[in-house]
């Protein structure tokens, strides 16, 4: 078995860590935040800061 | 008004607003640069060497007409998602749900392009040390897969990391250009030798525009980090701008080296033109930043399109265009890392595929659609909201000059793909028309209409 093969197997398998490590930090997540909270995001906040700040001005 | 704000601001998530223009333009030209290293030659089989560099200008104008109309409209909408925000305000839900789609598909499959090229270099540095018969496929995925953990870990981060590789795959590119002595003809570069006439005429000429997409395909994913820039209408105009300069100085200088070392007939279906130019100076130095550089444009644009698409599907998750589900933002990264996470099995699995050809042309088809879109939002925007009614970041000159000529080329350039992959552009518009009804008859009942409109704008002209 040449270097390349062996690099072959450490690339499937550093891979697969880096996807389980995603996946068990993700399922972390959804245990210790409610669905509320991550999906509390609202597109425009910044024009709706800006704005007040404006009519503040 | 300002009260709910404040007190609803810290139990709110939300996109980390770290960016700089640095941080644009990175996005932007890491995305693209990968065309200037490979793909955009295959132009030259179409019209030859000039037909090629016709291409790369009158296409280059059309990118400039997107920098120019998207630097106005995302200045003012100010929302991951970009041009699928754009359209929710400015036209309506469908064309949204159709433009968010574009965007997805344009970014997965080149991502899974870029994969399939690190792969392939790899492949090509084992065979050089003698070994023939490497598998590709746990090299391209381990680039998705340490990739997509940098974008998973934030935002800064990545597009930090882009802009280093990004700038260094752009010096080895002027390298090149200086290495082969440009003020010394005959040194290392023989344009009067080897610029023939238009091989095919000028309908060559107009088929190599499908092609001459590579050069800059991509540009107008700076927009996606709209939410995350810290000040949006300075910091994209400016990124976005500067992005397609140095693209039009990169296209030119890629043409005008591998053209004047390449004979036509080679460089129309070389894989690696610019790497097989720096060979061909027999500068140890240049071959080997050409390769460095062919790699890390490939990573860099990998890195962008994970970026780009996951905005993209957090954002119609977020309107509930998709499940909600994918509108979380990570509480500790702040990242839309659902969405970073579900778009990763796609991508790898048409890289897995390993047809370039056919994942980079539904990429391109994907974005060509899109700037279709973009010289009907441009006329509705100025028409629905008139300069003067709304703070804009950017204000585009000679309107409606530049959509015209934007719309011109795009119909051109369709023109052009049916010419090469009338197949593919008819499976894919039925596959577009499929989801439209899809989203038609089904998804729309989910959306929560009146939440989805956003922009603390005035009611539009007219209405």
């Amino acid at each position: 078995m040449s270097v390349w093969n062996l690099l072959e197997y450490a690339a499937w398998a550093a891979s697969a860590l880096i996807f389980l490590w995603m996946v068990l930090d993700a399922v972390r997540v959804s245990r210790d935040y409610s669905e509320d909270v991550l999906l509390s995001s609202r597109e425009g906040e910044v024009e709706l800061a800006d704005e007040l700040e404006a009519r503040r001005d | 008004m300002a009260t709910v704000v404040q007190e609803a601001a810290p139990q709110r998530l939300t996109l980390l607003r770290v960016l700089g223009p640095g941080h644009v333009w990175a996005l932007g030209v890491g995305i693209v640069l990968v065309g200037e290293f490979m793909g955009w030659n295959f132009s030259v089989a179409k019209g030859g060497a000039l037909g090629s560099l016709i291409a790369c200008w009158i296409i280059g104008l059309l990118y400039t007409c997107v920098a120019m109309i998207d630097s106005e409209v995302t200045s003012t909408v100010a929302a991951a998602g970009g041009q699928y925000a754009q359209a929710k305000h400015i036209i309506g839900p469908l064309m949204a749900f159709n433009v968010g789609l574009y965007l997805v598909m344009a970014y997965t499959m080149l991502e899974a392009g870029d994969a399939l090229i690190v792969g392939d270099l790899v492949k090509a540095a084992a065979a050089q040390a003698g070994h023939a018969d490497l598998d590709t496929k746990p090299f391209a995925l381990l680039a998705i897969a340490l990739l997509a953990l940098l974008n998973y870990r934030g935002v800064f981060m990545t597009l930090t990391v882009n802009f280093v590789i990004t700038a260094i795959a752009f010096v080895s590119i002027v390298a090149l250009f200086i290495g082969t002595q440009p003020w010394n003809p005959g040194a290392a570069l023989f344009h009067r030798d080897l610029l023939v006439d238009l091989p095919y005429g000028w309908i060559g000429v107009i088929a190599s525009f499908q092609f001459g997409i590579w050069y800059y395909l991509g540009i107008e994913g700076t927009c996606q980090a709209a939410e995350e820039v810290r000040s949006p209408a300075r910091s994209l105009p400016f990124g976005t701008m500067s992005g397609i300069i140095t693209l039009l100085i990169a296209a030119s200088l890629t043409w005008y080296v591998a053209a004047g070392i390449l004979p036509w007939e080679y460089l129309g279906q070389a894989y690696t033109p610019l790497y097989d130019a720096a060979r061909l100076t027999g500068s140890t130095f240049l071959t080997v930043f050409l390769f460095v550089g062919t790699l890390f444009s490939a990573v860099a644009s990998a890195n962008g399109c994970i970026n780009d698409a996951a905005r993209a599907w957090f954002s119609m998750g977020r309107d509930r265009y998709m499940p909600i589900w994918f509108g979380a933002v990570h509480p500790r990264y702040r990242t839309p890392y659902r969405s970073i996470l579900f778009l990763i099995p796609i991508a790898a699995s048409f890289a897995f595929t390993g047809l370039l050809d056919q994942v980079i042309t539904f990429s391109i088809l994907s974005g060509l659609l899109g700037y279709t879109f973009m010289p009907i939002n441009m006329w509705r925007f100025r028409k629905k909201w008139p300069l003067g009614s709304i703070k804009r970041g950017y204000v585009h000159p000679f309107h409606p000059l530049p959509a015209v000529v934007l719309l011109v080329l795009c119909i051109t350039t369709f023109f052009a793909t049916f010419l090469g992959y009338g197949p593919q552009l008819i499976a894919m518009m039925c596959f577009y028309i499929i989801a439209s009804a899809w989203f038609a008859f089904h998804r729309y009942k989910y959306v929560r209409r009146g939440d989805q409109f956003t922009m603390p704008w005035p009611r539009p002209a007219g209405y």
